[in-house]
């Protein structure tokens, strides 16, 4: 017994040092040397100013004024979409959505009145930013990742379908041909890993991003 | 439903058999003391562990000499995890592993989640980017890690022996030895989860899981909000926590966050770390016992099994939710969209990504999510149910996989025995009552916990204030229950994440406090049903190692056949459907079924 428990501490401390230390800060070395831009979240710059992470989804929102003040609700500002930006999926993390210091899940229920309400809310806000510039569409040709949360609610990614919708509101706003905003949907979708795996999906502030560079901020 | 996502499920079979195939007989050789190709490197640092660690490894153990070896490891591990997670802002963390400045999180949700990491289980009520340091998830959480890991792994070896039983000593009587504990941790960790864990490791870092100290970065949107962004080194924990099927995310959300499993390739290669020793394994016993016909009779049936589990999941999720359906959503696949159940899932993942993913991760005892499994619909969400039910033998965690599925072989050979009325044999060797009997109680531990505490929570008010409050409302509620219980029994580690165990106001748990009934049941919940069967599994080794091996004769019932893959699977169904079957009728089953909202 004596035996069995000076091993076991020696062995826990040499083991904690190797596998938790040791290990740990090697593979951070070798990563940042090899690959520097992966291994640090993949930042995304404009002018100098961090914008926010290629991988990490963010809300193309902006904060309601009312009489030149911030409008708020339950201590949080009341945010609306800007319709100049292609808009990420909805997203219900705590303390505004895509709050990627504190990631959650939704925990949304499939047979939970919950989460019907839920999606019937984003149906409608989806009709009611889109229909305009898209008179053709129907409910039925709505893609789920654009009424449904993600897993992390911090997805980059939105449906070519979601994003092919969206352009109609793009072009018209940002008075480009539908054709280049299609063109650039393209460019910032990805494939299907090894050519199966997975589905292609938009990256949305790539995309975004490339909006501004070809029309200006302003749009 | 795609082509795409029935190739993704068909290639993940074959691609992993083809690795889980050579692994085997590496391992094989490993446990055996051969010489392998890694022996020039890693030789030298094997005989200077011993000479530290101050272990006579020519000393065989026998089974109790050799659970307490494990015991005693085990329990020091426990205490200086719990001591690491209780002084994360003790004085001798450097402030660039703490770099948040978290604060400790309670005595009670730290009790689960020590019992939870030492187990295997990594059942998760802390959130990691809002409660751990860095030093407490590398050398704390990610230690245990490899050594639970090693721990199931060891076991395995050890009745692997005992069933084949060792060379007999010298004076001619059969041994007793299983092997020596510490020898077969050392190697366990150098030559099989080190060389897998660096390479991928380096693999995930390289498409774009994290790997830094950075404290957390302040973003500026192009549309003028902020955005902090939780950073950390994930690529090293990611890689061990998959391979070792110990399942805990860095991040709350698991593999589902970007930047632990950030694309449909990573997606893929974090399934196959999963899958690949428990895979494995299963060859490594056909090698060791001479037979590998063995070995393949078992891979068949949890094969057969875990396809079937992956077909039901990805048909149902591809069918989409009641919910959906009410809000008047089109859940078909149309252009440009994959359709199905999206609540709770990754774009770049799709459904068959997030079916796949989930099913292999509660066959196993992985118990990581690349989604959220509460959304999943009815039949979708029996499925990981029904994975835990078959007591995480379709493959299993690393080690407790096959150790368990063994106890069932035993079981399977005693009633085959008893339907063709010979004695029963397996191997040569002559099984009596006192294998069975510990066989069965291995098997049955398990289940008992996982109802007994199911119903305690969901009888006590104390048990029902972890509901979350989406769930309250019909069967969800006790789905989210009744999973937790069985998930923590399994050393599963998934969730219906809305179950709660600790309330945290602010990140960094100042001010937080755990849900203690929760905490304390889930912790006795997840040692209990982790150290009995480990000892049951010993004792059965132990009991067959002594036994004579008597050559097979013509009434020998087979067990590398396809009538015993068929009665094994049988056997597992049955234990399984019988012992769960009224209580899953009442949760997931209820709600599959009747497509009724509460």
């Amino acid at each position: 017994m004596k035996r069995d428990i000076v091993t076991s501490l020696i062995a826990m401390l040499v083991f904690t040092v190797l596998l938790g230390l040791v290990y740990p800060f090697a593979i951070t070395g070798i990563s940042q040397v090899l690959f520097p831009g992966d291994a640090n979240g993949q930042k995304v710059y404009v002018n100098g100013r961090l914008v926010g992470s290629r991988i990490i989804g963010q809300p193309f929102t902006k904060v309601v004024y009312k009489n030149g003040k911030i409008v708020e609700s339950e201590e949080e500002p009341v945010t609306e979409p800007d319709p100049r930006y292609f808009q990420s999926r909805p997203s219900a993390t705590e303390g505004g959505a895509y709050n990627a210091a504190a990631s959650a899940f939704s925990n949304r229920g499939p047979n939970s009145k919950i989460t019907e309400a839920a999606d019937a809310e984003n149906i409608k806000a989806y009709l009611q930013l889109n229909k305009r510039y898209d008179p053709g569409l129907t409910v039925g040709q709505i893609p789920v990742d654009a009424v449904n949360t993600s897993g992390s609610n911090l997805d980059p990614e939105i449906s070519q379908a979601n994003a092919w919708i969206q352009a109609h509101r793009i072009a018209v706003l940002r008075r480009l041909p539908l054709a280049t905003v299609n063109g650039l949907i393209s460019k910032y979708t990805s494939g299907r890993g090894l050519g199966f795996s997975g589905e292609p999906g938009v990256n949305v502030l790539e995309l975004n991003l490339a909006l501004d560079r070809l029309t200006g901020g302003k749009g | 439903m795609s082509v795409a996502g029935w190739a993704t499920i068909a290639l993940f079979a074959v691609i992993l058999t083809a690795l889980a195939f050579p692994l085997g007989s590496y391992m094989a050789a490993v446990y055996s003391g051969r010489r392998v190709f890694l022996s020039p490197i890693f030789a030298g640092p094997e005989a200077f562990l011993y000479r530290l660690f101050r272990v006579d490894i020519k000393q065989e153990q026998d089974w109790k000499a050799y659970a307490k070896s494990l015991l005693v490891f085990s329990l020091t591990g426990w205490l200086l995890l719990y001591l690491i997670l209780r002084t994360q802002d003790a004085f001798y963390v450097p402030h660039l592993l703490n770099p948040q400045a978290f604060h400790s999180g309670t005595w009670d949700v730290t009790f689960n989640t020590t019992s939870s990491f030492l187990t295997n289980t990594n059942w998760q009520y802390y959130a990691g980017e809002t409660t751990m340091s860095y030093f407490s998830q590398m050398a704390g959480l990610t230690v245990q890690n490899w050594l639970s890991a090693g721990v199931g792994m060891v076991v395995a070896v050890a009745l692997i022996r005992g069933i084949v039983g060792p060379a007999p000593r010298r004076d001619g009587v059969a041994g007793k030895g299983l092997g020596n504990f510490w020898q077969d941790m050392v190697r366990t960790v150098l030559y099989v989860l080190v060389p897998i864990s660096v390479i991928g490791a380096l693999v995930l870092a390289s498409q774009g899981v994290i790997q830094n100290f950075a404290g957390y970065l302040t973003a500026h949107t192009i549309t003028g909000l902020t955005q902090t962004i939780a950073m950390g080194p994930v690529a090293s924990q990611e890689a061990i926590k998959l391979l070792g099927t110990n399942g805990g995310g860095f991040f709350n959300v698991n593999s589902a966050h970007p930047f632990e499993n950030p694309t449909s390739f990573t997606n893929f290669f974090e399934m196959l770390l999963v899958l690949i020793i428990p895979a494995a394994l299963i060859f490594t016993y056909g090698r060791m016992t001479g037979n590998r016909r063995q070995g393949y009779a078992i891979y068949g049936a949890v094969m057969l099994m875990f396809l079937g589990a992956v077909a039901v999941a990805y048909i149902a999720e591809a069918h989409g939710s009641p919910a959906q359906h009410a809000a008047g959503l089109n859940t078909h696949v149309i252009s440009g969209s994959g359709g199905g159940n999206m609540e709770g899932k990754e774009q770049r993942f799709g459904i068959a990504g997030s079916a796949l993913f989930n099913v292999i991760t509660t066959v196993t005892s992985c118990g990581a999510v690349n989604s959220a499994l509460e959304s999943f619909t009815g039949i979708g969400g029996a499925v990981p149910f029904a994975n835990l039910s078959a007591s995480e033998v379709i493959f299993g965690g690393v080690g407790t996989g096959l150790y368990s599925i063994l106890l069932y072989v035993l079981l399977a050979v005693f009633i085959g025995g008893l339907m063709v009325g010979r004695t029963p044999e397996w191997l040569g060797k002559k099984i009596e009552a006192r294998e069975i009997k510990l066989a069965g109680l291995g098997i049955l531990i398990t289940p008992l916990a996982a109802l007994f505490c199911t119903a305690m929570a969901t009888a006590s008010k104390a048990g029902r204030a972890s509901i979350a409050e989406v769930a309250a409302a019909g069967p969800q509620g006790f789905s989210e229950t009744f999973y937790a219980y069985l998930s923590q029994a399994n050393n599963n580690g998934s969730a219906f994440a809305g179950y709660t165990g600790y309330i945290q106001p602010n990140a960094g748990n100042l001010g937080a406090h755990g849900v203690k009934f929760a905490d304390i049941l889930g912790g006795f919940d997840m040692l209990f049903a982790r150290y009995m069967p480990i000892l049951f599994a010993l004792a059965v080794a132990g009991s067959l190692a002594g036994k004579r091996v008597s050559p097979a004769g013509l009434g020998t019932m087979r067990t590398d056949n396809p009538t015993f893959v068929i009665l094994l699977i049988g056997v597992i169904v049955l234990v399984g459907a019988l012992t769960f079957f009224p209580a899953l009728l009442l949760g997931p089953i209820v709600q599959g079924l009747t497509g009724h909202l509460y």
